[in-house]
This record gives C-alpha cells, sequence and structure tokens, in this order.
C-alpha cells in the first residue's frame, strides 16, 4: 500500500492497474518539478545571457564562469550540493524545492546558449536601427530582439523542457517521491521490479511524445511575420 | 556662411590597421543636400555611420549642431562622451539604410510609432497621427496594417523613410537607400527622397551610386577617395568639368555603366 492505494499481485496485469493510480501521484510531481525547474532555468537563462551579453567584462565573465560550471559539473553534485549544503548556511528548503531549483540552475546555463544563440542571430541592421532610432539598450533588447528571437528557440527549448523531464528521476535521491522514486518503493515491497518500471518507461515515452507534439503545434502557431528564420 | 550643421575636424577612423577616413575635413550647411560619391570603400557610409554614431571615430572632433559629437565639453576640454550624450545628440539624426532595416515582427505603422512613443514619450494617439501624415507623404497610407515582409522592398525604404522622419530630425542620412532594391522600384524611392529635399529644409546627406539623382537633388556633390575629400562642387560642374584627374576617372566608370 502506498498513497492509501492498496495493489493486487494476483496477475501482472491486475498489478498493473492496480498501481497505476499510485504511479500517477508520482506522476504528477514529476511534472511539477519539471514545470517549476524550467521556469526556473528559463528566468535565470535569460539573465545569464543578458549578463553574459554586457560588453564589460567585470559582468560577463564571472556569468560565464557561473554558467560555464553549471554545464560542466553533474547535476548530481549539484543537487546535493544544494540538499546538504545550503542548510549548513540555514537555507533548508523542502526537497522538492531543491530538486526543482537544481534542475533550473543546470538548464539555466544550457537555455543561456540558447538564448544567446536566438539573440545573435538577430541581424545587426535591426540594432543599428534601433540605434538610429535613439532607442534604449533596455528597449532594443525587450522590444526588438527578444520577440524576434523567441520564434527562433522554441525547438531547441522544446528539447530542453524534454530534457529536463527526464531528468527528474535524480532528485529521487533526495528524497523526492517522483514517478520513478515511487516505482522502486513499489518493486521493494512487492518484489515485482518488472512492472513498475515498465510503466515508468512507458508513461516517460507517453510524455515525450506528447511534449514534442506540443512544441510543434506551438511552434507552428507561433507568428513568425517575415523573421527570417536560419 | 552661418555656422555648418556638421562639421568634421581632421576625423580619423581606422579599423586596425586600415585607414577609412584620413584627416578629413567637411562641412554640411544647414538644410543643405549634400551627395558623397566614390568608389567603394572609400569612406563614404563611415561618414553618415560615425553621424549616426554607429561607428566611432579615431581621431578629430566631429561637430553636429555645434556640438561636439563624440565627446563632451569639460571646461575647455574634450572628453569622450557618455551614452547620455550620445542619446541626447541622435536626436538631430535620422538614418535610412541600404537594406531598410525595418522591424519584422511590426506593423508598418507599429515600425513608426514605437520610436516616438518609448524615446520622444509621444502618447500613442498622437504617435499613431503622425505616423499616419507621414505614411500618406510616402504614398503609403493604406499599408498601415501591412507587415514589412508583406510589402515590395521599394514599399519597405519608403516605411523606413517615414519611419526616421517620425523622430522629426533635422538631419536626414540616406545610406545607399536605392542600392538593394529592383531597378523598377528605384524611382518611387528617389521620388519620396526628391519631394523631402525640395518641400523641407531638412538637412541631407546622401551616399548613392546613382549620379543622374544625386545630380537631380544635391546642392553639392563630394567626390571621395581614399578616406579623404578629392573634390566638391555643384553637381552642375561637378559632373560636367571635374578638375581632378581621379574624378574623371571614377565618373567615367560609373557613367558608363548606366
Amino acid at each position: 500500500m502506498l498513497f492509501g492505494i492498496e495493489w493486487d499481485t494476483s496477475d501482472n496485469l491486475t498489478f498493473a492497474i492496480s498501481i497505476l493510480p499510485i504511479l500517477l501521484r508520482g506522476l504528477v510531481v514529476t511534472i511539477q518539478a519539471t514545470i517549476l525547474g524550467f521556469f526556473v532555468a528559463m528566468v535565470l537563462g535569460l539573465i545569464l545571457a543578458a549578463l553574459k551579453a554586457v560588453p564589460s567584462r567585470v559582468v560577463s565573465w564571472p556569468a560565464r564562469i557561473i554558467s560555464e560550471f553549471l554545464r560542466d559539473t553533474p547535476l548530481l553534485i549539484q543537487l546535493f550540493f544544494l540538499y546538504y549544503v545550503l542548510p549548513e548556511f540555514g537555507l533548508v528548503l523542502p526537497a522538492f524545492m531543491t530538486g526543482a531549483l537544481a534542475l533550473g540552475l543546470q538548464y539555466s546555463a544550457y537555455l543561456s546558449e540558447v538564448y544567446r544563440a536566438g539573440i545573435e542571430a538577430v541581424p545587426r541592421g535591426q540594432h543599428e536601427a534601433a540605434r538610429a532610432l535613439d532607442l534604449t539598450g533596455r528597449d532594443t533588447f525587450a522590444r526588438i530582439v527578444v520577440p524576434q528571437a523567441i520564434p527562433r528557440i522554441i525547438p531547441a527549448m522544446g528539447n530542453y523542457l524534454v530534457s529536463i523531464m527526464k531528468d527528474v528521476p535524480v532528485l529521487s535521491v533526495v528524497t523526492v517521491l517522483e514517478m520513478l522514486s515511487v516505482a522502486r518503493i513499489i518493486g521493494d515491497r512487492t518484489f515485482n521490479y518488472l512492472v513498475p518500471l515498465t510503466m515508468v518507461g512507458a508513461i516517460y515515452l507517453i510524455l515525450t511524445l506528447l511534449a514534442a507534439y506540443g512544441v510543434r503545434r506551438l511552434d507552428r502557431a507561433l507568428p513568425k511575420t517575415g523573421i527570417p528564420m536560419k | 556662411m552661418t555656422d555648418p550643421i556638421i562639421k568634421f575636424d581632421s576625423v580619423g577612423k581606422r579599423f586596425g590597421a586600415i585607414t577609412v577616413l584620413d584627416d578629413l575635413d567637411f562641412e554640411v550647411a544647414n538644410g543643405e543636400k549634400v551627395t558623397i560619391i566614390g568608389p567603394s570603400g572609400s569612406g563614404k557610409s563611415t561618414i553618415l555611420r560615425i553621424l549616426m554614431t554607429l561607428e566611432t571615430i579615431s581621431d578629430g572632433v566631429v561637430y553636429v549642431a555645434g556640438e561636439p559629437l563624440w565627446h563632451e565639453r569639460r571646461g575647455d576640454a574634450l572628453v569622450p562622451a557618455s551614452e547620455a550624450h550620445l542619446r541626447e545628440m541622435r536626436r538631430h539624426l535620422g538614418m535610412v539604410f541600404q537594406s531598410f532595416n525595418l522591424f519584422p515582427h511590426m506593423s508598418v505603422l507599429r515600425n513608426l510609432t514605437e520610436a516616438p512613443v518609448r524615446v520622444l514619450g509621444l502618447s500613442k494617439s498622437e504617435a499613431r497621427d503622425r505616423a499616419r501624415e507621414l505614411l500618406d507623404m510616402v504614398g503609403l497610407a493604406d499599408q498601415a496594417e501591412k507587415f514589412p515582409h508583406q510589402l515590395s522592398g521599394g514599399q519597405q525604404q519608403r516605411v523606413a523613410i517615414a519611419r526616421a522622419l517620425a523622430m522629426r530630425p533635422r538631419i536626414m542620412l540616406f545610406d545607399e537607400p536605392t542600392s538593394a532594391l529592383d531597378p523598377e522600384l528605384v524611382g518611387e524611392v528617389q521620388a519620396v527622397i526628391r519631394r523631402l529635399a525640395e518641400e523641407h529644409d531638412l538637412t541631407m546627406l546622401l551616399v548613392t551610386h546613382e549620379m543622374r539623382f544625386a545630380r537631380e537633388i544635391s546642392d553639392r556633390v563630394c567626390f571621395i577617395d581614399g578616406g579623404r575629400i578629392r573634390e566638391q562642387g555643384p553637381p552642375e560642374e561637378l559632373f560636367t568639368d571635374p578638375k581632378e584627374e581621379r574624378t574623371r576617372d571614377f565618373l567615367q566608370a560609373v557613367l558608363a555603366d548606366n
């Protein structure tokens, strides 16, 4: 029994049906972690990208170093760091929050590169026209550059969304009850790992296919009004 | 002659080892229409780009409306300009680019209202009124809701001219405004520029390869080569009776093409 839901181990199919509601509880946590992590990554990634683009090296270099550090160290180490080290400085977050933050941090570095590529693909002439019209740097970025970069970066963003979802099981090591850890608990208690793990794999496959489909739809729905797509 | 609205005082511009402008002295009077001609790589566009603050200078001082453009006065000394000073100075100038550079994600109308609202602080309705007037002037009143990619190159360039005018500059810079256009679209853009030249007291600085057009609209034509003005004068004089060998060679070469 888990989350107050009993399972029936009489045969594999009955077992599978009986544990599906339990796994779906885990799935909810997986999706929450994905969404929260991705949201953090989008926001932090944009900040990192903006800082990396600042002409002054005093600003851009620390941003680069942080970004490089986040990309080049394993997610698990970053997760352990946040989970075990931050409390030493008096910052205690719930396991779920810590996990989502760790995902968000690592992916912010990836997304900052996606943003950067999107931003750099906006032609020079656009910056020059904005300057000739005396728009401020901030207005140029927010109103001229970003709107043109977004349609270009949607496909890459979609890939990272799927990728972040596939990394959520890492959070199981800090006791977050996402789908994989739920499946493992079921396996531990029933000595049947085959069925829950297979189901988790299948659910993941469905999820990623759905996400990929959603991104394709979004990509098609976004107005590209004459923005040259390279 | 009253004080020039544009003045280049011994201006040098280098990109690494390449000298683009070499100790250039150049003046434009208020309201004057000046065309700059010369071989490619001679520094023609650089003059405009320096004025629009898209390109810095290496030596000398540029004055616009009596104020140093790339410098600020501090006491008697000139120090490099701050961004705030550059922003202020840019208000004097508008620029039309060879490649139009309209904002592709905005409607024609928003291309014209964005900067007046954000920079000049006009209300949206004021900015729209001004934009519609200007679109009417360039003959595109009925295209306000379209997006740039729905327009022909000639129409896009006319929108770009209107966009620059929406900021009410005193000086308009045209950087080869018809070079990227199909031949049959050149005329409509030239007609708009010609009207501007005839009906407004704008100071205009034009870089072009269209010699006939230069001749029609300019008060003065400058032939520039190797980063220096080699010869200048009224168009009828420079085109019919060039004094310098280089000018003659250049004119012969380009006029043979036409």
